[in-house]
């Protein structure tokens, strides 16, 4: 049984959450795990979860050229069983040419991992309508984890485990990290709302909305949305829930005609009370709904707004 | 500038998703497939850069059902040229896709490949940047913003929580489109009708494609439904719900 | 506009003007363009361009018959909720501005009330889809809604971008056999083309199923076509999308084609529109009726099967494509007036003069975009006359219109005032 190689996912100087999921995730599987880290020696004091990292000084910052070929040259110092990386914008990116490098083969989507001889992933695919058992073999192989799938606590442990120093390879030096671009100063901060009401594809118009501000206005809420909504442009960037926008966790989430896509289901799902009205019953927002309405958004919304007002 | 640009089918998930009878894959014959939407944002993406200066757009897609329709949509929105490969595997996952259009794409000169970051049914891998491995070109993925200046693409990648690096990436290059600069424009059925008549499409044989990395699916299901939402009928209810969490 | 950039548009539009280089007035200094003085303008002063891009499309010749005589916009509807009417095009265009360009290019619902009154005959039903065609086709911006439903017919012959296996969906669910020819080809007496609303929204379901009972309780021996219809395509044509309109006829003639069936019969008035005057110049000619026309030809069997009383004011909103387009005023009022119980009263703008839900021409999925062009949607002005000639239930034999209404009667604060049913529910709750 041979080492879990786990990517230490870093931004602007801070460990991500995943980092600790995977870890934790990867001593419940029994093995020896090994974290590799690319960024800052600094981060290393908040692995002690992990029995060992092996450090590469790829630079402060991610690179998937520098990252990439680090991530290779400690893959081939530590020949582990499994490599876990996160399902995140970086994550994939490694997890995917490390695969393509070695040949080793990969399963993305991934909410499960499980070794028994061999390893197997389970992945959540097509918008989480079927799952997928793959086998990966008996190793070396690579599984992208999508974040939220296991605790972060059980691998947060502050303590500092035997580092080992690998040299960074040669690169074509064809990409160049320039700089990081913050978003603007965020109107408003949804990830500090008790209660927050998100819309999805189902709002219809940019029009509509008002509807859904005039509800959190009466429920002193912040609104929010899903990816759609973001990306034509109806609400700025600082509002999207999910896998590229923010995770939330408030009181109350009230979900607006969103289907409950995983890439959404992904920021929100940890939501203390998560209420779903939706005109379609078989959407899988649902599923993890507390509480769920089958109908039509604007009945709802309109009528909730003036029972509260 | 040459940007080719991989078009590849999905099943539409406004059918539902049937699996074959070992439950270790889906059924196909009865699936409609369609365009994965964000190679749609790829091709926008590269109309755009031909429409803001020059570039000659070549669309390639791996023949199957329906794909001369996809491709003649894909010349009527404004591609140069579309190329079809023969002889491969249409529902193939991500590890052999890439395979084939490494072999398809490495003679055709490209100086820009763009690729959409993710499609619904990604198992084994995104396309682009095992596609970049095997071209062996740099590549960035999830590229909400790109801009080509001599032989230098400048592309935005996006992080979680609305946070962005922006990288200069040495061309020829793969790129993982996440978004295009603007929503995928509508080709007018006349149009493609048109070009139907008009236009043709190039054929190429996918040839030998060498080792793919495997993996076995075991099993393909539907996922069991949780205990779900506790279904509300009325808006009192909701209120209710409201009262009992201390919101209202 | 900075000055410079006004002088030079100025100059090319040939505005002239006088402009003293020194003035002063009442020890005020106005020299320069401070005391511009502008000369009239000749109507050939401004740029034709536009107005001929136009006149040279095929349909939209009639565009340059226009005098200015205002009939049109007396009786336009979107004129009577915003600012937009024929005249007011010809006019803009006199002036040099493309309509291409416009919002205007959307506005037209296609009601046919202005080419009734034009004495000139300028053909805004010819002359729109003619325009939009050429604006899709150059890649002009379409409004995104519009677009959106252009690609769910594309992909799934429906507007709302339902699967087309679950077409015939609504069927299971109702309580009386709906032969679906397309699984079980047999010869029927009426073949029903259902349509788009009828099949996937849920108040068009209800409609279905009361057709479907009151077929049955006539004896009628009917089809449908099951997940193998299409939309009608109407719409899309008007809205500019011809290609896709003959895609969809193109299917649906095949497939009518394919079966034998005596008639047809159709739910709605676009329906209805474009299989009487459309599908033949393709090669589809049926004898079809709207479903009106054909339950009206049936009075001695339908009157004694509606025993049960309706008890209501009901009024009657007549669809643009089944009367103004196509003259039939009569059959929803045979039927309407043979409910037992019912009262029934006219709105002011009825039969020849009925005023537009909004819906038609593609208005259907443009009520965002209109909603930054007019300051009423035309359904709620409507609905707004429905209840002052105090009716308790407006009746409409339109698909379309069931939930154009309904969203109105709520969106007018009217709610519980007015109930909107399709026709056939009313028969359908008559018959015991």
């Amino acid at each position: 049984m041979g080492d879990i190689l786990v990517v230490a996912e870093h931004l602007n100087g801070a460990l991500d959450e995943s980092t600790f999921e995977l870890i934790g995730m990867a001593n419940d599987l029994g093995n020896s795990v090994v974290a590799f880290i690319g960024g800052s020696d600094d981060m290393i004091g908040q692995l002690g979860a992990a029995s060992k990292v092996v450090r590469v000084d790829a630079g402060a910052d991610f690179n998937p050229e520098t990252y990439g070929a680090a991530l290779v040259a400690v893959a081939d110092h530590v020949n582990p069983q499994v490599v876990l990386t996160s399902g995140s914008s970086m994550g994939m990116e490694l997890a995917n040419m490390l695969s393509a490098q070695k040949s080793w083969p990969l399963a993305v989507a991934a909410t499960k991992v499980s070794i028994d001889g061999d390893v197997k992933a389970e992945s959540a695919l097509f918008g989480g309508k079927i799952i997928a058992t793959t086998n990966l073999g008996s190793g070396p192989c690579v599984v992208a984890v999508v974040a939220g799938s296991a605790p972060a606590d059980a691998g947060r442990k502050d303590g500092r485990p035997a580092v080992e120093s690998v040299d960074m390879p040669a690169t074509a030096g064809k990409v160049t990290f320039k700089k990081l671009i913050m978003p603007e100063s965020a109107d408003v901060d949804i990830t500090t709302k008790d209660v927050l009401v998100a819309i999805g594809r189902g709002i219809g118009s940019k029009d509509d909305i008002e509807v859904a501000e005039e509800l959190a206005e009466a429920l002193d809420a912040a609104v929010a949305a899903s990816r759609p909504i973001i990306d034509a442009g109806w609400l700025p960037k600082s509002r999207q829930v999910g896998k590229s926008g923010l995770k939330v966790k408030p009181k109350l989430y009230i979900a607006l005609g969103i289907s409950g896509a995983p890439e959404h289901l992904e920021g929100m799902k940890n939501s203390s009370t998560i209420i779903a009205i939706n005109s379609d019953k078989n959407a899988p927002i649902f599923d993890v709904a507390h509480y769920g309405m089958v109908a039509d958004l604007f009945d709802v919304v309109e009528e909730l707004t003036e029972a509260l007002d | 500038m040459k940007i080719v640009v991989p078009l590849k089918q999905v099943p539409d998930l406004v059918e539902d998703l049937e699996l074959n009878d070992e439950g270790t894959g889906l059924d196909y014959e009865y699936l409609k497939m369609k365009l994965n939407e964000w190679d749609d944002h790829a091709l926008e993406e590269a109309l755009q850069i031909k429409e803001g200066g020059s570039a000659e757009v070549i669309a390639v897609a791996v023949d199957g059902e329906d794909v001369d329709k996809m491709l003649y949509t894909a010349l009527a929105k404004g591609a140069d040229k579309a190329v079809k490969i023969t002889g491969a595997n249409p529902y193939a996952d991500n590890q052999e896709l890439a395979r084939v259009l490494a072999n398809a794409i490495s003679g055709m000169g490209a100086d820009l490949v763009l690729v959409g970051v993710q499609s619904a049914g990604d198992r084994d891998g995104w396309l682009a940047p095992i596609l970049a491995t095997h071209l062996n070109m740099p590549t960035v993925s999830v590229v909400t913003g790109l801009e080509v200046n001599d032989g230098t693409a400048t592309v935005h990648k996006e992080y979680s929580g609305g946070i962005m690096a922006e990288f200069d990436v040495a061309l020829p290059a793969v790129i993982g489109v996440q978004a295009a600069r603007q929503t995928p424009r509508y080709a007018p059925v006349s149009k493609v009708r048109q070009i139907q008549q008009s236009a043709s499409i190039e054929e190429m044989a996918a040839g030998d494609v060498g080792d793919v990395v495997t993996s076995t699916v075991e099993e393909m299901r539907h996922p069991e439904k949780s205990g779900g939402a506790r279904i509300l009928s009325s808006v009192d209810e909701i209120v209710e719900v409201l009262k009992e969490k201390g919101v209202v | 506009m900075t000055l410079k950039t006004m002088v030079r548009k100025e100059k090319e539009n040939k505005i002239s003007y006088v402009e003293k280089d020194s003035a002063i007035i009442d020890g005020i200094d106005v020299s320069g363009h401070w005391n511009k003085m502008y000369q009239p303008r000749e109507i050939s002063n401004f740029d034709v361009g536009p107005l001929e891009e136009l006149r040279a499309l095929a349909g939209a010749e009639s565009i340059g018959n226009c005098y200015q005589c205002a009939q049109c916009i007396g009786v336009c509807p979107v004129d009577n909720v915003g600012d937009y009417g024929p005249r007011k095009i010809y006019r803009k265009l006199q002036m040099g501005i493309s309509l291409f360009d416009s919002a205007d290019l959307w506005q037209c619902t296609t009601c046919m009330n202005c080419l009734r009154v034009c004495p000139k005959e300028v053909n805004m039903i010819e002359i729109m889809p003619a325009a939009r065609e050429k604006a899709i086709l150059d890649g002009k911006e379409v409004p995104a809604e519009l677009q959106e439903m252009f690609q769910n017919c594309a992909e799934y012959g429906n507007p709302m971008g339902e699967s087309p296996r679950k077409r015939a969906r609504w069927a299971k669910k109702a309580d009386v056999e709906v032969k679906d020819l397309s699984k079980n080809p047999e010869s029927v007496d009426v073949l029903w083309f259902v349509g788009d609303y009828y099949a996937y929204h849920g108040r068009g379901n209800d409609a279905a199923n009361a057709m479907a009972r009151v077929l049955t309780r006539l004896g009628v021996n009917f089809g449908t076509l099951g997940a193998e219809e299409r939309c009608d395509g109407d719409s899309q044509r008007l809205a500019g999308e011809k290609g896709l309109f003959e895609m969809l006829a193109e299917h649906n003639i095949e497939k009518f084609n394919s079966l034998e069936f005596n008639k047809m019969v159709v739910s709605g008035p676009h329906a209805y529109n474009a299989i009487k005057n459309e599908y033949p110049k393709m090669g589809g000619s049926y004898d079809v009726d709207h479903y009106t026309q054909f339950l009206s030809s049936m009075m001695d069997k339908l009157k004694p099967l509606m025993t049960r009383e309706f008890k209501k004011k009901v009024t009657f909103h007549d669809p643009c494509y089944l009367g103004r387009h196509n003259g039939e005023y009569e059959a929803p009022r045979t039927l309407l007036n043979a409910i037992p119980g019912i009262e029934f009263t006219e709105m002011f703008r009825n039969k020849e003069q009925g005023y537009c839900c909004g819906g038609g021409g593609g208005g259907m999925w443009l009520d965002g975009f209109m909603a930054d062009n007019i300051n009423e949607r035309l359904s709620e002005n409507r609905v707004k006359e429905a209840i002052s000639v105090g009716a308790e239930v407006l009746a409409v034999c339109c698909p379309y219109e069931v939930s154009r209404f309904e969203d109105a009667v709520k969106s007018t604060g009217n709610e519980g005032k007015l109930q909107v049913l399709d026709i056939i529910e009313i028969i359908d709750q008559c018959i015991e």
